[in-house]
């Protein structure tokens, strides 16, 4: 078995590193991906670090300099209550993230936890978790969300809390897509032959699981995730720019744009809607760009094996 | 070679250009076929049997494969450089090629019946009726009765034996000189095998054609065989008449593998058994490539790559073992 | 022989699977007998060989004795215990001692698990040894296998289609089972491979007196490794006897040309060769009386009524055929 070794040693070398390292290798390939990631980087800094920069942090109300044009003060000018629109941005921006990954992690929780279920045990659990998933895709997301919101508003809650609300209510209407996305994997993932081999050697539900299963679905679940961000951001801007999701004073890219909502804002004040606007539309497509990618990147070697 | 020489391969490769590097699938492959003969190419997964009849066919995909380096002619045409026009036309009309899955080279929304008759009409310019008269007696021939049944039926209705007739069927349709079937009979159970292993030799017979088969199963060889080319790692090791290759093999490669598949009644204690595996076709170092595994490797096979020599009449191996008798006839 | 209770024991395995073909008009719904009646029995030490082409069923009865898959009738006793009614946690007891190795390298090991995790988790979800012994264990039977040390911390994707298969031996023997099902176990491999995982089952054998039964489609690798053959037709045996007897008197027609269709790597040799006509009938509607009858080129009247008896016409050699 000498020449086994030495074959393998050969083979070895090209082949060493393993699966997500080919991936990343991928990925870091595959330039609209790159520019992507890297912009979301930067929004990332800029919202989380910016504001300690600013000398308006904290949404200091200045009565003076109300619905001042960008100037060297103000670069990107100020509100109707003077407070500096860089800095709103900035703090918005916190919200708008906070917002979209706080609703992908809950909804990824949720829709994996409901979706390994029903693949994994099947019958009756099966058929229970499906069929709420099917209610929920019948019903339209938006006029669903704003019942919710619209009943938040009722019960008067917090404006503080209604940041984390927001994220509940777009996580529970988001995680039945995933869920039928899980399942399915699961269940093609059953009949390969290593899940046969699982059975074969008695091992347990917990270790078929939790070692065989989950594994084999993270990266479905990492291009899902990043990609439903973008969309949890959307929905939340929707929300809050009708006045129905994160509430002043907490900025919002959504509700910043709702400046847009008076004609003499829209037409003689752009910087009111602009930044944020414009916010939004690069955070967006720089996180399907890099979900893109990342599926691009991970999905040759599914395929190949 | 002689004068009837359909299909003449002079040092041909493909190379692919892949991520990881040019993986040199074949690689200085030469051989002929002439008129009426029966050439098999084999030797195991990997070793480029299948990349040499899709570049003889001009169905690399490029990118990411190329043929770099060669010629390949078809009676004293030149594939390689031939334009799409002249390919098509010699596509499907003198040069056919069946291959290994018959459920997945027919369209499944399609009858058997379109299917047949497409060549006919593209190639020999049929009418309606006259394409379904041919279809159904190309049907007939290749043994399936009911032909006006399976005519209308559809490739899902039809078992995997029934479907490589069908693939066998359409490969004729146009009278090819030579037929290329890759890896034919792989796909089905030895009971189907015999027939149409059974059924090529026989159209082969009545109609004179050539055939260059790719196979990887030695007892199909032996069976059908005139001339056989021996493929390991990219590159031909050895080729020679059947009785050459079967009664009197030369390279080291060769003999393994022949003792190494177990027989009908031949039974051995302990099967032979070529140590380690085929070597990757990336970064292959310039030695033999069957050096690893071999048994008779001396120190000149780990420096150089052997050239094929005539052993014997027709008969070429490419081992540094045999160099000397080289020098001596 | 008789006296000793045989190690595995199937006594008339049916396997029915319902065909829903259903199109949204019309509903078929055919049964499928994938295992018809089908019984024989492996002794302890011997290497039991399954053959039969597609569709024979083989694959089925091989799951089934492993309890890899349910039945529909009929029973089969491991060392005198119905393997289809143990509880769930005497079944996963009794997977210590048998174990199954599977067709396919390549989909049989999970990509994300390095081959060393892979190989030792049985014992680990049995709780049979600890973590050091776990890696020591492996090690052991990675070289038991023809694989070496460092190959623990590889991914399967780093290994060839032959590796594998031996990972895969691996796997199934740490426990150190008596019984072992090879399903197919060496026909996705080329020539030069399937001699050294050939080998290596019979060396395995030899060292830890296992039993086999080994599925193949292959009569030539059965021949070779085999002590007692089965000849599978449609989900029925047709021919039961030592490898001697099947081999060198094949009794049933369809053995016969079964063996006849096998190309001989020798073009010297001229065989006279028995070339079956047609295909296998569908599953789901199979012929009647005797299944062969439609492909058999001796059949007569009574062979399209009657089903033939599976009858002992020598010592231990069975057959199911009207004309023997």
């Amino acid at each position: 078995m000498e020449e086994t070794t030495v074959q393998t040693e050969h083979m070895a070398k090209y082949r060493k590193s393993n699966l997500w390292k080919q991936v990343f290798r991928r990925l870091v390939k595959n330039k609209m991906a790159m520019t992507g990631l890297g912009f979301l980087i930067f929004i990332f800094v800029f919202c989380m670090i910016g504001p300690f920069f600013s000398p308006y942090a904290n949404g200091g109300v200045d009565a003076i300099n109300i619905n001042q044009p960008p100037s060297a003060e103000h670069w990107l000018g100020t509100d109707a209550l003077g407070r500096d629109v860089l800095t709103r941005l900035m703090e918005a921006g916190r919200i708008s993230l906070t917002v979209g990954l706080g609703a992908m992690v809950m909804s990824v929780f949720i829709g994996t936890l409901l979706g390994v279920l029903a693949g994994f045990y099947q019958g009756i659990v099966d058929q229970i978790i499906m069929r709420t998933a099917d209610v929920l895709m019948t019903i339209p997301g938006l006029p669903l969300l704003f019942i919710m919101a619209a009943v938040m508003s009722e019960w008067k809650v917090p404006a503080e809390n209604r940041l984390y609300i927001v994220m509940v209510m777009l996580s529970i209407v988001g995680w039945s897509g995933l869920a039928r996305l899980v399942r399915s994997q699961i269940l093609s993932l059953r009949e390969r032959e290593y899940m046969h081999a699982t059975e074969s050697l008695g091992l347990r539900d917990r270790r078929k699981l939790f070692v065989h299963l989950l594994p084999n679905i993270v990266p479905l679940l990492i291009v899902v995730g990043t990609l439903s961000v973008g969309g949890a951001i959307l929905s939340e801007s929707v929300l809050s720019y009708f006045g129905l999701g994160v509430v002043p004073p907490t900025a919002s890219w959504g509700n910043m744009i709702n400046a847009a909502n008076s004609l003499i804002d829209f037409q003689n004040r752009p910087w009111l809607w602009i930044p944020p606007g414009v916010a939004i539309f690069l955070t967006v497509i720089s996180i399907n760009l890099l979900g893109d990618g990342l599926r691009d990147a991970i999905d040759p070697k599914m395929k190949s094996r | 070679m002689s004068d009837n020489t359909i299909l003449d391969v002079k040092k041909l490769s493909t190379h692919f250009f892949t991520e990881n590097g040019v993986v040199k699938a074949v690689n200085d492959v030469s051989f002929s076929v002439s008129e009426g003969q029966t050439v098999c190419i084999v030797g195991e997964s990997g070793c480029g049997k299948s990349v040499t009849a899709m570049s003889i066919m001009r169905l690399i995909e490029d990118p990411p494969g190329k043929i770099v380096d060669g010629e390949i002619l078809f009676q004293d045409k030149d594939l390689i450089h031939a334009s799409k026009k002249d390919l098509r036309r010699l596509r499907g009309n003198d040069i056919s090629m069946i291959f290994q899955e018959p459920m997945s080279s027919l369209n499944p929304v399609l009858t058997i019946g379109e299917q047949i008759t497409e060549p006919l009409f593209e190639h020999r310019l049929l009418t309606k009726k006259q394409a379904k008269q041919e279809a159904i007696k190309l049907i007939e021939l290749v043994g399936i009765g009911r032909s006006n049944e399976i005519f209308h039926s559809y490739p899902h209705q039809l078992s995997g034996g029934m479907l490589q007739r069908i693939m066998i069927a359409i490969a004729l349709s146009c009278d090819p000189l030579l037929l290329i079937a890759d890896e034919p009979t792989t796909a089905l159970d030895v009971t189907i095998q015999a027939q149409i292993l059974e059924l090529l030799k026989e159209i082969k017979e009545e109609r004179n054609m050539s055939m260059l088969l790719i196979t990887h199963d030695l007892g199909v060889v032996a069976e059908v065989a005139d001339y056989v080319v021996v493929m390991y790692a990219g590159k031909v090791i050895e080729q020679g008449s059947v009785l050459d290759i079967f009664k009197d093999p030369k390279h080291p490669y060769t003999q393994g593998l022949l003792q190494s598949k177990p027989v009908l009644n031949q039974r051995k204690k302990r099967l032979y058994s070529i140590p380690g595996q085929v070597p990757n076709l990336i970064d292959l170092k310039p030695s033999c490539y069957f050096y690893d595994r071999c048994e008779h490797r001396m120190s000149i096979c780990g420096g150089s790559i052997p050239e094929k020599m005539e052993v014997d009449d027709n008969h070429q191996v490419a081992c540094w073992l045999y160099e000397k008798e080289e020098v001596r006839t | 022989m008789d006296q000793k209770e045989p190690l595995v024991e199937v006594k008339n395995l049916k396997k029915h699977y319902k065909d829903s073909s259903r199109s949204l008009f019309k509903r078929n719904q055919s049964v499928v007998k994938a295992v018809d009646n089908v019984s024989f029995t492996i002794e302890e030490g011997e290497t039991f060989g399954l053959v039969g082409e597609s569709g024979s069923g083989k694959s089925t009865i091989g799951r089934s004795i492993l309890r890899l898959t349910d039945i529909t009738d009929g029973e089969i006793l491991y060392k005198g215990k119905s393997v289809h009614q143990l509880s769930k946690q005497e079944l996963r007891e009794h997977r210590k001692s048998f174990q199954f190795v599977f067709q396919d390298p390549f989909s049989s090991l999970n990509p994300r698990i390095r081959i060393g995790d892979a190989i030792g988790e049985a014992l680990l979800d049995h709780g049979l040894a600890t973590k050091k012994e776990i890696r020591e264990k492996v090690l052991e039977v990675l070289n038991l296998c023809g694989l070496a040390p460092y190959h623990i911390d590889r991914f399967p994707h780093e290994f060839s289609g032959g590796q594998r298969q031996r990972i895969g031996i691996a796997r199934a023997i740490i426990m150190d089972p008596e019984f072992i099902v090879a399903d197919e176990p060496v026909s996705g491999l080329d020539v030069s491979i399937q001699a050294q995982i050939i080998n290596l089952f019979s060396d395995l054998q030899e060292k830890k007196q296992l039993t086999y039964l080994f599925i193949s489609h292959d009569l030539s690798v059965v021949e070779h490794i085999a002590t007692r053959v089965g000849v599978l037709y449609l989900g029925t045996l047709m021919e039961l006897g030592s490898r001697d007897e099947i081999y060198e008197n094949p009794l049933h027609p369809y053995t016969k040309s079964l063996l006849s269709a096998i190309p001989i790597p020798d073009p010297t040799v001229k065989r006279e060769r028995i070339v079956l006509q047609g295909d296998v009938p569908n599953p789901a509607n199979p012929p009647t009386g005797c299944k062969f009858h439609t492909r058999c080129p001796f059949a007569r009247e009574k062979c399209k009524t009657i089903v033939p008896e599976f009858k002992e016409v020598e010592a231990n050699h069975f057959v199911a055929c009207h004309l023997v």
